[in-house]
C-alpha cells in the first residue's frame, strides 16, 4: 500500500545546522498493516511521518501510495487519503469554531462549495456520533473550550468521519491522563477494526508496542533496525527487544528508561 | 448632525468588516486595507466622473479591492513571505497606482455629477434628505452583511474560519490552504474597498491618503465592538462590528466637538485610536487572565472537596 524507497532526509543541507534524520529508509506497509513505531527521541521517527504525509520534502527517494508516486505531492492532497493524528490536542481541531463547525469540515475531505450542508438533519447526525464521546449536548460549544482528551477524541471521530484509507498517530495519547488515554486509544481500536484501517503508530511504550498492533518496527539515529511481524512479534517480551536492541546497535544506555519506557 | 454620524458609521463599518476577515476569522494580519480602500475610492470616482452608473461603479469598487488583496495573498503564498509583510508591499504599490486611477492627480471632486448621495433624497423623497441618506446606507451595509453572513455560513467559509483558527487542521482535511487565503483576503479587500467608493460619494472626493491609518481605526472599531457581547456567531460577530464602527465615529465626532474643551484636536486622533487599540488589548489580556484564574479556583475547590471525600 505504502512503499518507501531509499527514503533520505537531510535538514539544514550544507550548513553548521545540517542533519540527517532519516538514512536509506526502505519500508513497505502492507493493507490492513497496523503498525507501532518505537525508538527513542530523535530516532527519526517523526521525521518519518513527516515525510509519509508530505510535511516535509524528501532529500533523496521515492514514496508510492497505492502504485502512485506521491514523493512531490503536496501535504493537503495527500491528507485525502492519509488520515493523521498529532500528539498536540490543539492541532486537529480549530478552537475557535463550534463542534458542529468544525464536524462540517471534517466530513467532506477536499476543497469545500458555496452550500450550506450544516442543517438540523446534519446535527441529528453529529449528535448520534458524538454519543460516543459524551459530547452530544455540546455542538454548539467552541472546541476551545473542550479539554484535551475531549479534543483528541473529537479529532478521532472526525477523522473516522473523513474515511481515511491509512491512518498516521504520532503518539496521540501522550498528552492525555491515564482515563483518557485509554478511552481515545479504545476509539482508535474500534476505528481501526471498523474500517479496516492500514495504521501506523509512534509509541514510547514498548510493551503497548508489543501487544497493539501486528508489526513493530524500532527506529534508531536515522535507521530501521528492527521490524517484526505475526509470530515473531506475538512472541516478543520487553526484555526480548531491549536485548535485541543491544544485540543490533552493540551499545548500552545507562538505564533502559532512557531508551523507552517500559509501562 | 446625529444622522451623519451613522452614515458616516455605516460606510465605515463594511471596513470593518473587511478587517475584521482578514485580522479575526483568517488570522492574517492584512495592512492592504489602507490602500485598497483608496483604490475603491479611486475608481468609484473616476467611474462616475467617467459617466457609468453609480452601481457599476460600486462593482468596480469592489472588484479592485478583490485584486489588490488577490495580490497580497499570492505574495505571501508563494514566496511564504509573512502577511504583514506581503501587506505592506502591496499598499505601498497601491500609492502609485492610485495616483494613476486618479489621473495623477492626489485629488479627485465628485462636483457637478450624480452620486449615491445626490440620488438617495431623490429616491426616498418621502424622507428627509439627511434621513434618505441613512436609510440607502444602512440597505446597502443589511445587504452586504447578509451575504457576508452567508458566505461564512457555507461549507467554503466554514472551512475559511476553521484555517484562521487551524491551519494544520485544513491542511488534513485535504484542502489547499493557499486558496482559501486567495479567496479570503480578495473578499476582505473587496469590501473594504467598496466602503472606499461609497466614503467618496458621501464626502464627494477621492483622495490618495484616504487610507492612512485605516487598519488601526477599524481594528479599534472590532475591538470596541467586542466589549458590546461574545459570540461565535458569525451573524452576532458581523453586527458588533457594524455596531463598533457606528460608535467608533460617534466617538471621532465628539472628540471633534467637545475635544477643544480638553485640549483635544483632531491631530491627536491618530494617538487616541491607538491608544484605545492598545487599552482594549490590555482589558482583553486582563479578562483572560481573571478568567483562567477563575478557572484554577474551581479547580482547586473541586480538588478540595475530593479529598474530603477520600478523607
Amino acid at each position: 500500500m505504502l512503499k518507501l524507497e531509499n527514503i533520505t532526509k537531510v535538514f539544514h543541507p550544507g550548513t553548521v545546522n545540517e542533519k540527517t534524520a532519516l538514512i536509506d529508509i526502505n519500508l513497505h506497509i502492507r493493507k490492513s498493516d497496523v503498525v507501532c513505531i518505537i525508538g527513542s527521541n530523535g530516532s527519526g521517527k517523526s521525521t518519518l511521518f513527516n515525510i509519509i504525509a508530505g510535511t516535509y520534502p524528501v532529500t533523496n527517494g521515492t514514496i508510492t501510495f497505492d502504485g502512485v508516486d506521491i514523493t512531490h505531492k503536496a501535504e493537503y492532497r495527500r491528507a485525502m487519503t492519509i488520515g493523521r493524528i498529532f500528539q498536540d490536542p490543539t492541532k486537529g481541531t480549530a478552537a475557535n469554531m463550534s463542534v458542529e463547525d468544525n464536524m462540517i469540515t471534517a466530513e467532506t475531505k477536499g476543497m469545500k462549495r458555496l452550500k450550506i450542508s450544516l442543517n438540523n438533519a446534519k446535527r441529528e447526525e453529529f449528535r448520534e456520533i458524538l454519543k460516543q464521546i459524551g459530547l452530544e449536548s455540546r455542538l454548539k460549544d467552541n472546541v476551545g473550550l473542550l479539554s484535551g482528551g475531549q479534543r483528541q477524541a473529537l479529532t478521532l471521530l472526525m477523522t473516522a468521519m473523513s474515511r481515511p484509507k491509512m491512518l498516521l498517530l504520532d503518539e496521540h495519547t501522550a498528552a492525555l491522563d491515564p482515563r483518557n488515554a485509554q478511552i481515545v486509544m479504545d476509539l482508535t481500536e474500534r476505528f481501526i477494526s471498523e474500517q479496516k484501517l492500514t495504521a501506523l503508530m509512534v509509541t514510547h511504550n514498548m510493551q503497548f508496542a508489543i501487544d497493539f498492533g501486528t508489526r513493530l518496527i524500532m527506529m534508531d539515529e536515522g535507521q530501521i533496525i528492527l521490524d517484526v511481524s505475526g509470530e515473531e512479534k506475538k512472541d516478543l517480551t520487553v526484555d526480548k527487544l531491549v536485548r535485541l536492541f543491544k544485540d543490533i546497535r552493540k551499545k548500552t544506555y545507562a538505564t533502559d528508561a532512557a531508551l523507552l519506557t517500559t509501562n | 448632525m446625529i444622522e451623519g454620524i451613522f452614515v458616516d458609521g455605516l460606510i465605515f463599518s463594511l471596513m470593518v468588516i473587511g478587517i475584521l476577515i482578514s485580522y479575526r476569522i483568517l488570522d492574517f494580519a492584512d495592512l492592504t486595507c489602507d490602500g485598497s480602500v483608496a483604490t475603491g475610492a479611486a475608481v468609484a470616482t473616476m467611474a462616475i466622473v467617467g459617466g457609468a452608473p453609480i452601481s457599476i461603479a460600486l462593482v468596480l469598487a469592489f472588484i479592485s479591492g478583490v485584486i489588490a488583496g488577490m495580490v497580497t495573498a499570492a505574495i505571501h503564498n508563494k514566496l511564504k513571505i509573512p502577511g504583514l509583510l506581503a501587506g505592506i508591499l502591496t499598499m505601498t504599490m497601491l500609492y502609485s497606482i492610485n495616483l494613476r486611477i486618479l489621473g495623477n492627480k492626489a485629488n479627485v471632486p465628485l462636483l457637478r455629477v450624480p452620486t449615491l448621495y445626490t440620488k438617495l433624497p431623490d429616491f426616498f423623497s418621502f424622507f428627509k434628505p439627511e434621513i434618505a441618506s441613512l436609510v440607502g446606507t444602512l440597505l446597502v451595509v443589511l445587504a452586504v452583511k447578509s451575504l457576508v453572513d452567508l458566505w461564512f455560513r457555507t461549507d467554503l467559509g466554514v472551512s475559511m474560519g476553521a484555517m484562521g483558527g487551524n491551519e494544520q487542521m485544513v491542511v488534513s482535511q485535504g484542502i489547499n490552504p493557499e486558496v482559501l487565503k486567495l479567496m479570503g483576503i480578495g473578499l476582505s479587500n473587496g469590501l473594504i474597498a467598496l466602503s472606499g467608493g461609497l466614503l467618496a460619494q458621501y464626502q464627494g472626493f477621492a483622495d490618495a491618503n484616504l487610507g492612512q491609518g485605516m487598519v488601526v481605526q477599524g481594528l479599534a472599531a472590532i475591538m470596541i465592538g467586542e466589549f458590546l457581547f461574545s459570540s461565535n456567531r458569525i451573524s452576532l460577530i458581523t453586527l458588533r462590528a457594524i455596531f463598533g464602527a457606528i460608535i467608533y465615529k460617534a466617538l471621532l465626532f465628539f472628540g471633534r466637538k467637545y475635544g477643544y474643551l480638553v485640549n483635544i484636536t483632531p491631530n491627536d486622533f491618530k494617538l487616541l485610536t491607538g491608544i484605545l487599540v492598545i487599552v482594549s488589548l490590555f482589558i482583553a489580556q486582563g479578562r483572560s487572565a481573571a478568567s483562567s484564574r477563575g478557572a484554577r479556583k474551581k479547580v482547586l475547590a473541586r480538588n478540595k472537596v475530593q479529598e474530603e471525600i477520600d478523607a
